[in-house]
């Protein structure tokens, strides 16, 4: 029994003192309570000059710790025990949180900034006015394509998809929203449709699908696309400028019926310790300038109008990436369709896998 | 008392981090998706989805274990007669020292349409074939996952095997085929079993291989339960599905299982 609890003892004391001589590292590099600012983001999604920049401008130590998925960033604020004082959820988990209380309100009056983003991005149907949530960067989901291996043929709708002739070479994101989406989409419905004779309608169109899928996978999708595993993929138009930029043979297309256009938004979590260097971190990301070099670096779209300004043309004129008013006007954003409906789509697209060739 | 007191942290660790969890799990599964006590979650289990997805996952598990006894019992048998042991030994626990996400996504890379395998094949005149997403590539992977500990009970049970008895029933005039029939397979049947039941049980709950290496066009249980949980947040559901999984776990621990184990102790 002695013996136990010697051993307890020691494992207690080494734990303690690697504690104790982690809070002195830290403290040494500047790390101190009252001068962090924990970020909370997805991961490669943030030039890191501007990390220095806004330490060196305000003082602060930034923290910038990474998640791969809306669902895990909400179960790590709502279990506590974090110190978030900024993360960046997709619109449709903003909605979530705010139900749920995860929030805190923005103070408007400390982000002169926000008078930069397009009236187009503010005040959408997932946060009325803004009172919780800054856009950070938007894009839709679309068709990337290899003319190449497709023999020069050209896609432009969701129903191009279903040409036979594209046996075995589509590759589709694994999302539930996604894809129902895009077959609610193909039938000319919204895709924040309810209502479950159109929804059965869409899984039936998908099935129909299942000949030209080769794989329904996750983040490997871009790596696939780009070493041309298959000619045709259904991504956000994020990873499609990544991919692109991999392989110049691909190309990306917003089609025509219309599709989801989604957005991630800066928030103050309730776990914020350091609500202050929050906003000041908020308004900085809003500066025309950061904000453009912020977008060339990421690759996606930016809401900040003057920062369009200060991007290179080409990439302002690219229609793919900023859609004209004309299409723009068929894009819509993800509603909160409530979790027993979301159960529905999710048990949808699972028989769409189950279904077999 | 002194005996008793070193097994606390024993069963300290079964009450947490066993039993606890299974009661949760079984709690959980009486809970439909807005928090309201139902059976609902069972209702929906015997719906011809979820049926389907039991008998793919049981098909897939036993390809996956039939696949692997095939391969490792030769293997384990001349791991025997070989000169070093351990070193062989050795060289196949190697891989398992490695992130499982990590050698599937080696496998993307090999099996990929201009991968290393498919370059092989093209320069044998046999063509390019696709390779991932496919069953094939999925049962291959995994059994490529799981065969080391399929071979090791069984090499552990031909190891302990008395040579004496192969002496005799060779002695008696029995063929080398006749010798492995009635009297090395029978006494090494333990290791088989053992073997079995670590293939068998996790290949039941694969997830990940089936997005990476299957494209999602497999799904087994494993897969429903990952998404009920990450997803689509049913709890409740995937709860359920676990709880079926540990059902036929334990059936199969039963069926499989060492029935002189009371005898002994």
């Amino acid at each position: 029994m002695r013996k136990l609890l010697s051993l307890f003892l020691l494992v207690w004391l080494i734990t303690f003192s690697l504690l104790y001589v982690v809070r002195i590292i830290e403290s040494s590099e500047g790390y101190r309570g009252g001068n962090t600012l924990t970020i909370y983001n997805w991961g490669d999604y943030i030039d890191p000059a501007l990390i220095k920049k806004f330490e060196k401008e305000t003082g602060l130590k930034v923290i910038y710790q990474t998640f791969d998925s809306n669902e895990a960033m909400m179960t790590k604020i709502s279990q506590g025990g974090t110190t978030f004082d900024v993360a960046v959820p997709s619109e449709y988990a903003i909605s979530k949180m705010k139900e749920e209380g995860l929030l805190l309100p923005i103070d408007h009056s400390k982000l002169p900034n926000l008078r930069y983003i397009d009236q187009r991005f503010l005040n959408l149907p997932f946060d009325p006015g803004n009172e919780y949530s800054i856009p950070y960067f938007w894009g839709t989901v679309g068709i990337v394509y290899n003319r190449a291996l497709l023999g020069g043929k050209e896609i432009t709708s969701w129903n191009d998809l279903w040409d036979p002739s594209f046996k075995n070479q589509i590759l589709l994101v694994d999302g539930a929203r996604e894809i129902i989406g895009m077959a609610l989409n193909s039938l000319h419905y919204s895709l924040n449709d309810t209502n479950k004779a159109h929804l059965q309608q869409a899984k039936q169109k998908l099935d129909k699908l299942t000949p030209n899928v080769k794989a329904i996978v996750g983040d490997e999708i871009k790596m696939l696309l780009a070493n041309e595993e298959a000619a045709i993929g259904v991504v956000w138009s994020g990873d499609a400028a990544e991919i692109m930029w991999e392989n110049e043979r691909l190309d990306y297309v917003i089609p025509k019926e219309g599709t989801n256009l989604w957005f991630d938004n800066m928030v103050i979590p309730k776990t914020a310790k350091n609500i202050e260097g929050a906003h000041q971190f908020i308004n900085f990301m809003l500066d025309p300038k950061n904000a453009a070099q912020n977008a060339e670096y990421v690759g996606y779209s930016t809401p900040n109008k003057k920062a369009l300004d200060y991007l290179p043309k080409d990439i302002v004129e690219d229609e793919r990436f900023y859609p004209s008013e004309q299409l723009a006007d068929k894009l819509e954003v993800y509603e909160n369709l409530g979790k027993s409906m979301l159960a529905y789509y999710n048990e949808l697209f699972l028989q769409f896998k189950m279904h077999r060739k | 008392m002194r005996r008793y007191a070193y097994a606390v942290p024993y069963w300290l660790w079964i009450a947490l981090f066993v039993i606890a969890p299974i009661i949760l799990i079984v709690y959980y599964s009486f809970f439909d998706i807005e928090g309201r006590f139902s059976l609902v979650n069972y209702e929906t289990f015997f719906t011809p989805v979820y049926l389907r997805m039991t008998v793919n996952s049981f098909w897939y598990a036993f390809l996956i274990t039939a696949c692997s006894l095939l391969i490792a019992y030769p293997t384990a048998y001349l791991l025997t007669k070989t000169k070093h042991k351990q070193l062989w030994l050795l060289l196949i626990i190697l891989p398992t020292w490695v992130n499982l996400l990590l050698k599937a996504y080696a496998f993307l890379g090999l099996f990929g349409t201009y991968g290393a395998v498919n370059a092989l094949l093209e320069a044998i005149g046999i063509g390019t074939k696709q390779l991932l997403f496919t069953d094939f590539s999925f049962v291959f992977v995994s059994v490529y996952i799981f065969i080391p500990f399929m071979i090791l009970p069984i090499f552990n049970a031909l190891e302990k095997l008395n040579h004496s008895l192969i002496d005799a029933a060779r002695d008696l005039g029995a063929s080398e085929w006749t010798t492995f029939r009635r009297v090395i397979f029978p006494l090494t049947l333990d290791g088989v079993k053992a073997g079995c039941q670590a293939v068998f049980i996790p290949s039941l709950s694969l997830f990940m291989l089936t997005r990476l290496i299957a494209g999602n066009r497999v799904i087994t249980l494993g897969t429903a339960v990952e998404q009920h949980f990450l997803v689509t947040q049913n709890w409740g559901m995937g709860a359920t599905i676990a709880v079926f999984l540990m059902i036929a776990m334990a059936g199969i621990m039963a069926i499989t299982g060492n029935k002189k184990w009371g005898v002994r102790q």
